[in-house]
């Protein structure tokens, strides 16, 4: 693995309270105090309304699987863990986010499915949001 | 509004294609198309005024790059990258600065030796910046696995089959056979399509388009110029751009393109309807990409495209002759495929396809996707 480390995010000040929370096991999303729309990828201005006065808050880490694809030719860092499943999952609270779908057979995974967030340790700064089927 | 015969396409062609060996660069495959395309318009390095290209990962500055490298002093140039449709943009751009009376001699080029280079990867390492610090560290491999995010959820949405999109990379085959330049030109069959291994399930390997070098380039002249030279011009009527997200996770819809939104203003533009168009030239890096494109673009209605593309309505000899080079799938692609689409549609309305010319073409839909179905440019091309 260290000749091909896997990617891992760069955290910068738009991402770090998304990156902390993970790391003590919340998934935190952030909310324009002015049009309530909930916002992910993290930033500093709401792509709604142009508000800058953004909150973050503890999401309940459920969602559902919007769709899905079984990887079979991984790139640098995974070609050991073929076949495996990448997801965009429609979280609850509106924003849809990629994440790997864990602890499930392939072929076991469908578009619609509920899934739970679960966190994963990457290195020492970086806990990944994994998903569950629930 | 009609774009009313501003400026033409007056010269088009490729570099060498397919594998070219490591020694050759990437200049060199720009300088070899720009050259032959200046020739076929019948014009000359010096009466370039503009410059147009994308980029790549080895030149901070890649319009100075080939401007340089070519000799070329322009008085206007774009180095607007929004992925492979990049260079379709590139001709609204180049007719709207010519309307502007910008410039008169527009070259569009792009070259790549990706595959003799060996530096095409699914994916990067190491720490990753910005928005795809949240999509680039999940193991998805870029691009196939966002087209085939895609792939599912149509499928998904509508039952399309994977019989559906192995319909595009059989037919597409089948063009390829009538073109000398195709890097694969054995027929295919559904079967095989299926056969081929998974590379981000639902898409095989024989429903993603090739990873070769080449180059082309594409010289857009003012209409005045277009009439003194001794090609006939092809008249850019109508064009229209869009780009809707980076990411995948914020496409609005992943079953709908851009094109929804670019294609309906080339097409006003042009004056045009679909049933006017002889032929259609649509960027197939995946089959997916096809069939969502058809649907943006409203050839059909959302979720018909499988129906639409089924028993090879697409292939030669079919109701509705696309990708007459044999696309991105079969003919070549280097990365970055937009500038092949203008070279093909040129190509047929001037009739010079040999066996694969669509007969008495004087209609050509252009459509570039770039990214991960981030981005299109629609065109809507004319013969007199």
């Amino acid at each position: 693995m260290a000749e091909n480390p896997r990617p891992r995010p760069h955290v910068d000040s738009d991402t770090r309270p998304f990156w902390e929370g993970t790391r003590a096991g919340e998934l935190r999303l952030q909310r324009c105090r002015h049009c309530a729309r909930v916002i992910f990828y993290p930033r500093s201005l709401c792509p709604e309304c142009m508000s800058d006065d953004i909150e973050w808050f503890v999401a309940s880490g459920k969602g559902s699987i919007h769709s899905f694809v079984v990887v079979h030719r991984a790139p640098p860092g995974f070609q050991d863990h073929v076949p495996y499943v990448v997801a965009l999952v429609n979280l609850v609270e509106g924003p849809r986010m990629m994440s790997r779908i864990t602890g499930a057979d392939p072929t076991s995974v469908e578009v619609g499915q509920s899934v739970t967030v679960v966190f994963e340790s990457l290195d020492e700064e970086i806990t990944l949001p994994l998903f569950r089927q629930s | 509004m009609n774009r009313d015969r501003v400026a033409a396409i007056a010269g088009v062609a490729e570099s060498d294609l397919g594998v070219v060996g490591p020694d050759r660069t990437q200049l060199q495959l720009q300088a070899q198309a720009a050259k032959l395309a200046l020739e076929d318009a019948g014009l000359t390095l010096k009466d370039v005024d503009a410059v147009f290209c994308t980029g790549d990962a080895y030149t901070w500055s890649h319009p100075l790059t080939i401007a340089e490298y070519l000799g070329i002093t322009p008085r206007f140039t774009d180095g607007t990258n929004i992925g492979g449709s990049s260079f379709d943009s590139h001709v609204g751009h180049a007719v709207t600065a010519i309307a502007a009376g910008l410039c008169e001699v527009a070259l569009i080029s792009y070259g790549s030796t990706q595959r003799s280079q060996r530096n095409r990867s699914l994916g990067r390492a190491g720490d990753i910046r910005l928005p795809q610090q949240f999509e680039a560290i999940w193991g998805l491999p870029t691009p196939v696995g966002a087209y085939a995010l895609a792939a599912r959820r149509h499928m998904h949405q509508y039952g399309t089959t994977p019989e559906q999109l192995a319909e595009v990379a059989v037919a597409t085959r089948k063009w390829a056979t009538l073109n000398p330049k195709a890097y694969y030109r054995e027929p295919i069959t559904i079967a095989d399509v299926l056969a081929s291994p998974y590379i981000a399930d639902p898409l095989h390997l024989l429903d993603c388009c090739l990873v070769t070098d080449g180059g082309g380039a594409v010289v857009v002249v003012s209409a005045e110029r277009a009439r003194s030279l001794p090609k006939p011009p092809v008249w850019v009527l109508g064009h229209g751009e869009s780009h809707t997200h980076l990411t995948i996770a914020n496409m609005p819809d992943l079953t709908v393109t851009p094109a929804a939104q670019s294609g309906p203003r080339a097409m006003a533009m042009a004056g045009v309807t679909h049933s006017d168009l002889d032929v259609v030239e649509i960027y197939d890096s995946f089959t997916i990409t096809v069939l969502l494109t058809l649907e943006s673009l409203g050839f059909c209605g959302p979720g018909e495209s499988g129906a639409f593309v089924s028993a090879q309505r697409t292939a030669p000899g079919g109701e509705f002759p696309m990708n007459t080079n044999g696309g991105g799938l079969s003919y070549c692609h280097p990365g970055m495929y937009g500038i092949f689409l203008l070279i093909e549609a040129t190509r047929q309305l001037r009739g010079e396809c040999a066996e694969r010319q669509v007969e008495g073409a004087r209609l050509a839909l252009v459509n570039g996707t770039g990214g991960v179905l981030s981005s299109t440019a629609t065109l809507v091309l004319g013969r007199d």
